[in-house]
């Protein structure tokens, strides 16, 4: 139970409020103050080649092959994919399924890598001087470098950076709110690495061809602020840090667009649509590891934490480090923890196996004993109205869950389902301890596989009845020609017939008279006339 | 669906449970309750307990019935606070009959016909309220006012027990109209009203809960002061109680500056009977009204013209009940009509333009 705060009336100077939201225990104090650390090598990496949204990658490598460090090992398709590299040097020994740190645990195609312990670099891509570099060249390089947005979202960053061609862009926004409770890895990374971030900044600012910039930082990380203070001037004149209220789910991109610029992003449409991009924190660093040193992404730092985990820590890890390896590093486990999670809690998905690895999108690795998690029954909704109260999409998640619950999927849709963001804070503050988001998460499932199935099945009707649309043009061709062919021949034959009566005719006049029968054959045959 | 494997977030909780909920409105509940208790002594408490433990009986009965888990449903705290807040609503020297009864028809017919805990339509408390009122006018309208606790005259432990489980007894002796019955039928009778009011209790005895009543319609400052509480613990809004308050205070007092004659004042309308026990504890119940603010803003305007309406032109010296009620089945009209607007939409569901110049 919450007394009323003083705090919560507040308002941050030059903010626009979001609706909703909660604040849950952020805990951060477990890990904030933990420098970060880089992990030795593992004795093994997975890396899946799906660890992004979009297209798997396309492995480039096969068993027993030698690798080295940031080897391309697997080529994005399509537009919307992202290269993967080889974290370290070794063997390839294995390119085959493998559990995946994703919410429905099914295997996804995987290369494992038996590291040789040299970790020797293989060639690295050129430095560039993104000084005099053209934007487009940038957004090749975070393409090569297989950038994607490290906060979760995982959406290839340069796609994002492409984003000037289509919509006239004004304003970056840097989202380093890390509004998610335990997760520190951002904060550290913006207090002891600030001068490359910033650059990364510049870089990203530079291929968007934006010069104002804002850095959303949350108030609960004042030194983390300071930092970027002291090295935002780098950036430009118009780049400046905004401290953004403490408040779940401040780090939701639309929200954090609203929070800073009062822009609210219509339904189904991109943030782009109003001339804001916004990109994660971490992602500005991996930036300007690509374009200054032509390292691509294969590590990054997480937040180990929770009260099941004996040491906390920030680590910077290799892509594909298998959890346990890295729960290793920390001390262990104190105990069974009630949950494991990647990702934070409001967010993050829970694993089974300690084998999976982690991925570009993994921000922490949580051990949560049960006094941290939530009861596992839940009661009846008793409409308090709290998870509307705190929705800030503003949508009625109770009344969608009753919906969902009655199988009534089109009705969940038509109240909002699609405009959720899954964020949970209705779950979160339910008192019922109703799975509302599950519930969600399970519904747009069926929605996505329905569309799918009706997208297949509407296509499958399209190519049958174009089919029979084009046998029938076929056909129908065939019988038009037949016709058409049978009337030449009829009118052949008649006028052969005719031909032949009239010369038979005509025999038989100049047989039978043969003067006075001028204007007769003069005269055309009426019959050939009309025809 | 839901059960089975965990397999999306939130993994954190605001730990914020129903029982808690129900926990919190009856700590601000208890002031009001404990002068009620002081103010008519052990006839009251008796009837109190009684009326709890029937509630809690007739819960454990319905669960048994509908076979579902008496071990957590039973003691989430609803089926306490309704027997609560019937109690409050009784005359504190009835029969216990009328309690049990009552607690039976609030839980059995007013809730678990429903479904159970979150089903119902109306507040199982009010259900109860009203159909005691209609069946059992004779002991739903005897009050008292005997000297409060402890003093001289107020009723030993043991003939309490003789008022609440020993029939009739001889409360005729100390029984009185309440405030506004009393009103009522005075204006009926074609009086003054100023001539009326010089006879009833001044406004200081409706605030502090010196006066004939409900244990709940007693002390209009202490359910005042324990609904704020309640809204500071945010346990609920204040939509409902301020609309509700707003719209009896302003009807009341247009009322009263058309004619003073004939219609009291504003404030004696708030301080007396249970319109504050009302608006904080009984038109807030989660369950049958409106969801949203602004919905709640217009559930609580609602009712608060209904008491004024039922008091001043209804049969009924009291409308609480009956407006309650009355707004219980507007709830779900209200709901449809008053959706929060959705991020990124209009009211009407449509996407929000896109400001002009951003798109190419
Ligand atoms: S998960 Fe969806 S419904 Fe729940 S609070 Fe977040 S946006 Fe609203
Ligand atoms: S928070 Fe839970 S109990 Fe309250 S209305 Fe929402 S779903 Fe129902």
């Amino acid at each position: 139970m919450q007394l009323f705060s003083l705090a919560s009336l507040k308002r941050y100077g030059g903010n626009f409020g979001i609706r909703g939201g909660v604040h849950p225990e952020t805990r951060k104090y477990l890990a904030a103050e933990c420098a970060i650390e880089t992990m030795p090598l593992p004795s093994l990496v997975r890396v899946p080649l799906q660890q992004h949204i979009g297209a798997e990658a396309v492995p480039l490598v096969k068993r027993d092959d030698q690798v080295l460090k940031g080897q391309l090992i697997g080529k994005a398709r399509g537009a919307v994919s992202a290269h993967v590299h080889a974290p370290t040097s070794g063997r390839v020994i294995a390119v085959g399924q493998f559990a995946a740190p994703h919410p429905s645990g099914l295997p996804v195609a995987t290369i494992t890598i038996r590291p040789d312990g040299e970790d020797r670099w293989g060639p690295h891509m050129p430095r560039m001087r993104p000084e005099d570099a053209d934007p487009a060249e940038i957004a090749q390089r975070v393409m090569e470098a297989g950038i994607v947005g490290m906060g979760g979202a995982t959406f290839p960053a340069a796609v994002k950076l492409t984003l000037r061609e289509r919509y006239p862009l004004h304003t970056l926004i840097i989202n380093g709110a890390e509004c998610e409770p335990y997760l520190t890895c951002d904060d550290r990374l913006l207090r002891e690495r600030s001068e490359e971030v910033v650059d990364g900044i510049r870089i990203m600012a530079r291929a968007l061809g934006i010069t104002k910039v804002i850095v959303a930082i949350e108030g609960n990380k004042p030194q983390a602020i300071e930092a970027i203070r002291r090295h935002i001037f780098a950036v430009g004149p118009e780049a400046r840090v905004v401290r953004v209220p403490t408040l779940y789910p401040m780090g939701s991109e639309k929200h954090l667009v609203q929070t800073v610029t009062g822009l609210e992003t219509p339904a189904r449409a991109l943030t782009a649509e109003l001339g804001v991009v916004v990109h994660n924190a971490a992602t500005a660093h991996a930036v300007h590891k690509a374009v200054r040193y032509g390292e691509p992404l294969i590590s990054r730092v997480l937040t180990v934490s929770g009260f099941g985990v004996k040491r906390p820590a920030n680590v910077e890890v290799l892509i594909g480090t298998p959890v346990s390896e890295i729960l290793d590093h920390c001390g262990g486990l104190t105990g069974t923890p009630d949950r494991l999670i990647l990702g934070g809690p409001m967010m993050g998905l829970p694993i089974q196996s300690l084998r999976v690895p982690v991925i570009k999108g993994t921000n922490g690795i949580l051990a949560l004993e049960a006094a941290e998690t939530r009861r596992h029954e839940a009661m009846p909704c008793i409409r308090c109205g709290g998870c509307i109260k705190v929705c800030p999409c503003g949508l009625m998640p109770m009344e969608m869950h009753a919906r969902i619950h009655a199988g009534d999927l089109d009705g969940a849709v038509e109240t909002g389902l699609l405009d959720c963001v899954s964020c949970g804070s209705c779950s979160f503050n339910c008192p019922s301890n109703i799975q509302l988001v599950q519930g969600f998460n399970y519904a747009k499932g069926r929605l996505a596989a329905k569309q799918s199935q009706k997208h297949q099945q509407e296509e499958a009707k399209r190519l049958a009845e174009a089919r029979t649309a084009r046998m029938e043009a076929i056909a129908d061709a065939k019988r038009k020609a037949m016709a058409r062919r049978k009337a030449e021949q009829a009118a052949k034959k008649k006028r052969q017939a005719e031909e032949k009566a009239r010369q038979a005719e005509a025999a038989a006049t100049e047989k039978t008279s043969n003067a006075g029968t001028d204007a007769q054959t003069a005269g055309p045959p009426p019959q050939e006339a009309a025809e | 669906m839901t059960g089975g494997a965990i397999v999306s977030g939130p993994h954190a909780h605001s730990k914020f449970s129903v029982a808690q909920t129900m926990v919190s409105v009856m700590v601000c509940l208890s002031p009001a309750t404990a002068l009620g208790f002081y103010q008519f002594g052990w006839p009251a408490i008796l009837l109190f307990a009684v009326t709890v433990a029937s509630a809690l009986i007739a819960e454990a009965i319905c669960l048994l019935l509908a076979r579902r888990p008496v071990s957590i449903y039973l003691f989430d705290g609803s089926a306490i606070l309704t027997g609560w807040l019937l109690a409050m609503t009784l005359p504190p020297w009835a029969p216990w009959w009328v309690g049990t009864v009552g607690a039976f028809i609030a839980i059995g017919l007013g809730k678990h016909v429903y479904g159970g805990l979150g089903q119902n339509m109306f507040n199982p408390a009010m259900v109860a309220r009203a159909m005691l009122l209609v069946a059992l006018p004779v002991q739903m309208t005897t009050w008292v006012l005997p000297p409060p606790f402890g003093e001289p005259g107020a009723p030993e432990f043991w003939e309490a027990l003789t008022i609440t489980f020993g029939g009739s007894g001889d409360i005729d002796a100390v029984s009185g109209a309440t405030t506004l019955g009393f009103v009522a039928a005075g204006l009926d009778g074609g009086r003054h009203l100023t001539d009326i009011m010089a006879e009833t209790f001044p406004l200081r005895s409706l605030a502090f809960g010196h006066v004939p009543g409900s244990l709940g319609e007693t002390s209009a400052l202490l359910l005042f002061l324990g609904g704020c509480l309640l809204i500071a613990m945010r346990v609920i809004r204040w939509q409902t109680p301020f609309a509700l308050l707003l719209s009896a205070g302003g009807l009341s007092a247009a009322l009263h500056l058309l004619d003073p004659m004939s219609y009291p004042s504003p404030l004696w309308h708030l301080a007396s009977g249970g319109l504050m026990l009302c608006a904080f504890f009984i038109a807030t119940d989660y369950v049958t009204s409106p969801v949203s603010g602004l919905g709640q803003l217009i559930y609580g305007a609602g009712t608060g013209l209904l008491i004024v309406i039922i008091r001043t032109w209804g049969a009924f010296p009291e409308g609480a009940a009956f407006a309650v009620l009355l707004m219980n089945a507007c709830t779900p009209v209200i709901d449809t009509y008053t959706r929060p607007r959705i991020f990124g939409r209009d009211r009407k569901g449509r996407p929000l333009e896109l400001p002009k110049g951003a798109r190419q």
